[in-house]
């Protein structure tokens, strides 16, 4: 048999078909028809490439499998000891042929058990053991890592629906894990994150992202493994896992980012091989002798797993000896975390509809307008002079209905904060285990919703938030139970409805922010002048200043280049506001406030001349009429107005704006306080017209380039009110002559 | 007629319906294709520092879009509108990503009329002393004479789109 001619794709092809071979075979088990399936369809495969030229053992080979698995499918459709050692023999035998084709060796002698009168007479009834399986079936050329390539064209939408989906999906194993750490028998938490890997699964090989099936497939057989109770989940498992959810979703983001054209259509490469040798490796470990206790214990683990763990898992280990008395109190907040999410989860699950966002903001702002429609109607002095009560109780009906109905579509785009929170209970675990601290993360109000845009953009002033905590707030384990504290440090992530708006707070039990430091390093910097007298209040504010930073010693984190004034920033155009408080020694606490969508404000309506302008109602300090003797002028030019005992700069808004005004002399008109991060100015309006809600309009194109106003919106009577820009007229020179 | 000094290609009208409406007492025409609707005069909500011709902003069925005044952005002589004023909404840029809704006030609208090639006439060069940029061409029809006006460059050219506001107080309201 010497050696035929070499077709290279086809060889490519059928080592491909080979090692996948090898996967499947390593889970099948008697009287059992795991992996029969898919077995049966890659030797489909195989049997359809093209193989002319291939040496006669491999059809020969093929022919005896193909009888044997008919033979199985025919019959019981499980698998015998017996049929599982063939296949097994099979499977290397077919390996070992490859290889030598391809080197162009001698071919091994075709085993008598091949040909079609020994077809699955096996005498041999010895038992066999998984191990038997691990026969090493990756032939040379799957050592490359797996690209995937995206038909962007043809399948961006179910990419997309598949990107969406993941998210999800990943995120919810990710959760699960968490719970897993601290109760590793917990088999429905097992079951669902088998069912999210074998979804994946499902959705990458539907838009054949093989090598994103591949490890997702290996995931789930480990998953597969624990339900059925054949392996016991370790720390090793969950950091298994973890790992192959990160890889997911590296994977993911990858497709994501190519889907919003963020990156040209080249194949994605995400290194699996290592990772999914582990898993085989666990794999074929057989079943394990006991359970093992949870917590990492890094003496029994071998050299050769240490090898080849990820950086994450040498994190874990790391942290492992310290946080040893504190995990169980640690997770089992976590626990609960999980347990109150995951029951709404699962039975609501089958009730969503995917929707286009876009549809749903159009859908928000056409009630929006039904609603201050409805009231024209039902204010207009012609209706209000009928005294028709039929009329009068229809009106009523009408508005019950339409307020209902806003209440609904507002509903519609509001996201509960339970996934931020879990991306930050993550945070949490991984932080304190890379700085060696023990904290735990404490979230209360997880259900509380917010627009979904907020909600997104929220997400990053948290994470560096939390960071921060961690990192400066929370003390070491042993600095802590030196100042009578317990080694467990502890973050209250909480979210409420509170004030007309959404509260969050990030409340963390560490050393407090430290005035003098603060103090000494904002003179460094040049931040205040070295004489000035500051209030605890300004102080702590300036932590938000931009440069910043009073880390001191650079890590991964402070070493950034992101500080609190980009949180501030953040919270800002969320129409936020954000507040410090902190005790030295007994902790921080940042309170965010914001608006319940982005959509809606409150504003203040004010009026100048026979104009009306809206101002946020977040933004508005105070308003106030002026007594003589509080506005004073500076250089005749300057106007200051005093509001206990600090001075305010003032801006005539009439004169600002350049359009007609009544109070010429302030202590006609009403002053309104505003502030924009921590600087005030006083604005000199004619009048208070009253405050109300507002559905906030784009003004459009055609004024994009101005900056005095930042929207527009249909007031009452169905005028449109121009929605002043606070943060303009607060940092505008002072122009005023 | 005469030669065109203009980048604008003279005979820039095209046979076909125009509305037609009149800016004091000269008569105009937009291409319908362009014209979206036309309403009554509503209350404008002025827009503080803006060129005289932007009149403000008014609510359309919940949009909000803006008003430029015709006579301004012509400089015709102003007095107050009348009651047959109106407005009419016209859609401009090139769909279907940056169609912009725009108004434009006006004394009084005619009508839809049919122009054909033989009523069409290329602008006349008036030596840069009127802007005819945005003139389209002109139309003779029942003994009058209509100027054409190109959409898109009255109300995008000119940089309607990057409107800056004036960094001082607009001076003609400085009434206090």
């Amino acid at each position: 048999m010497a050696a035929p001619q070499l077709n290279v794709p086809v060889l490519v092809r059928t080592s491909k078909i080979l090692a996948q071979l090898g996967e499947e075979l390593a889970f099948v088990e008697v009287g059992r028809d795991i992996g029969l399936l898919p077995i049966n369809s890659l030797l489909m495969d195989f049997e359809e490439l093209p193989r002319d030229d291939a040496p006669t053992i491999v059809t020969t080979g093929l022919a005896a499998a193909r009888r044997l698995l008919d033979q199985i499918l025919d019959g019981a459709g499980t698998f015998t000891d017996d049929s599982i050692r063939f296949l097994n023999e099979w499977h290397a035998c077919m390996s070992s042929v490859l290889a030598a084709w391809e080197r162009g060796t001698a071919l091994p002698g075709i085993p008598a058990t091949w040909h079609p009168s020994s077809a699955g007479v096996v005498t041999d009834s010895l038992p066999v053991t998984r191990p038997a399986a691990s026969k090493t079936p990756a032939p040379p050329s799957v050592l490359e890592e797996p690209a995937i390539r995206l038909n962007l064209k043809e399948d961006a939408e179910l990419l997309q629906e598949f990107h969406g989906e993941s998210q999800e999906l990943l995120q919810h194993i990710e959760q699960g894990v968490l719970v897993l750490e601290e109760n590793p028998a917990d088999a429905d938490t097992i079951n669902s994150i088998f069912r999210a890997f074998h979804t994946l699964k499902g959705g990458a090989g539907l838009l054949h992202l093989d090598a994103l099936r591949d490890m997702a497939h290996d995931l789930e057989s480990l998953l597969d493994a624990a339900r059925r109770s054949e392996l016991s989940i370790t720390s090793e498992i969950i950091n298994l896992i973890l790992a192959g959810g990160d890889t997911l979703k590296h994977f993911t983001h990858e497709i994501g980012d190519q889907l919003q054209g963020l990156k040209p259509g080249d194949p994605i490469v995400v290194p699996t091989r290592q990772l999914r040798q582990r898993v085989q490796v666990t794999l074929r470990g057989g079943p394990l002798p006991a359970p093992r206790p949870t917590q990492a214990q890094p003496s029994l683990r071998t050299a050769a797993e240490h090898e080849l763990t990820t950086s994450e898992s040498t994190v874990t280990q790391a942290a492992a000896p310290a946080s040893a008395s504190a995990a169980p109190s640690a997770t089992s907040a976590t626990t609960q975390t999980a347990r109150s999410d995951s029951s709404p989860k699962t039975e609501s699950a089958a009730a969503f509809v995917k929707l286009d966002t876009r549809k749903l903001d159009s859908l928000v702002d056409l009630v929006g307008e039904l609603v201050i429609a409805q009231s024209m109607v039902v204010q207009d002095p012609e209706v209000q002079r009928l005294s028709s009560r039929h009329l009068a109780r229809t009106l009523r009906q009408l508005g019950r209905i339409t307020s209902e109905l806003q209440r609904t579509a507002m509903s519609l785009r509001m996201v509960p904060m339970s996934g931020t929170f879990r991306k930050m209970t993550r945070l949490v675990r991984d932080l304190a285990a890379q700085q060696q601290k023990q904290v735990q993360l404490v979230a209360d109000g997880e259900e509380t919703e917010l627009d979904r845009n907020i909600v997104e953009e929220l997400s990053d002033p948290l994470v560096h938030m939390i960071r921060n905590s961690i990192d400066h707030g929370i003390e070491s384990p042993a600095a802590r139970e030196l100042q009578g504290k317990p080694a467990l440090g502890t973050i209250r992530l909480s979210a409420a409805h509170q004030r007309g708006g959404i509260v969050i707070a990030i409340q963390d039990d560490g050393k407090g922010l430290d005035r003098d430091r603060i103090l000494a390093k904002a003179r460094e910097r040049g931040l205040i002048k070295p004489d000035a007298i500051l209030t605890e209040e300004e102080t702590f504010a300036l932590i938000f200043a931009p440069g910043f930073s009073t880390a001191e010693k650079v890590t991964d984190v402070s070493g950034r280049g992101v500080g609190m004034d980009v949180v501030r920033r953040n919270i800002e155009k969320l129409r936020g506001k954000i507040e410090i408080r902190s005790v030295a020694g007994q902790g921080t606490t940042f309170t965010i406030v914001l608006p319940l969508t982005l959509a809606i404000i409150d504003g203040m309506l004010v009026g100048v001349g026979t104009d009306r302008y809206i101002i946020p109602t977040l933004s508005v300090r105070e308003s106030f009429r002026p007594r003589p003797g509080m506005v004073t002028t500076v250089h005749e030019r300057g106007e200051v107005v005093s509001v206990r005992g600090r001075l305010t700069p003032l801006l005539r808004l009439g004169q600002h704006l350049g359009t007609p005004y009544r109070a010429v002399d302030p202590t006609e008109g009403i002053i309104v306080v505003v502030e924009s991060g921590d600087v005030a100015r006083g604005l000199l309006v004619d009048e208070l017209l009253g405050k109300q809600e507002i559905v906030i309009k784009n003004l459009g194109a055609t004024f994009q380039k101005q900056d005095l106003l930042a929207g527009a919106a249909i007031l009452g009577d169905g005028r449109v009110g121009l929605i002043l820009d606070v943060d303009t007229l607060v940092n505008c020179p002072r122009t005023n002559n | 007629m005469t030669p065109e000094a203009s980048v604008l290609p003279t005979t820039g009208a095209k046979p076909g319906r125009y509305l037609t409406f009149m800016l004091g007492r000269e008569s105009y025409g937009l291409p319908v294709l362009g014209v979206r609707e036309i309403i009554r005069l509503c209350p404008i909500t002025p827009v503080p520092r803006m060129p005289a011709y932007i009149k403000g902003v008014i609510n359309l069925r919940g949009k909000v879009i803006p008003i430029l005044d015709l006579r301004a952005k012509f400089q015709l002589s102003t007095e107050s509108y009348g009651d047959r004023a109106c407005i009419i909404v016209v859609q401009v840029g090139a769909p279907p990503a940056a169609v912009i809704l725009m108004g434009a006030i006006v004394d009084a609208v005619e009508e839809v009329v049919q122009l054909s090639e033989a009523e069409l006439e290329p602008t006349p060069d008036f030596g840069g002393s009127p802007n005819t940029d945005y003139i389209l061409g002109m139309a003779t029809i029942h003994g009058g004479v209509k100027t054409l006006l190109d959409l898109d460059r009255v109300f995008l050219k000119e940089g309607l789109l990057t409107l800056v506001p004036s960094q001082t107080p607009n001076p003609q309201n400085q009434t206090v």
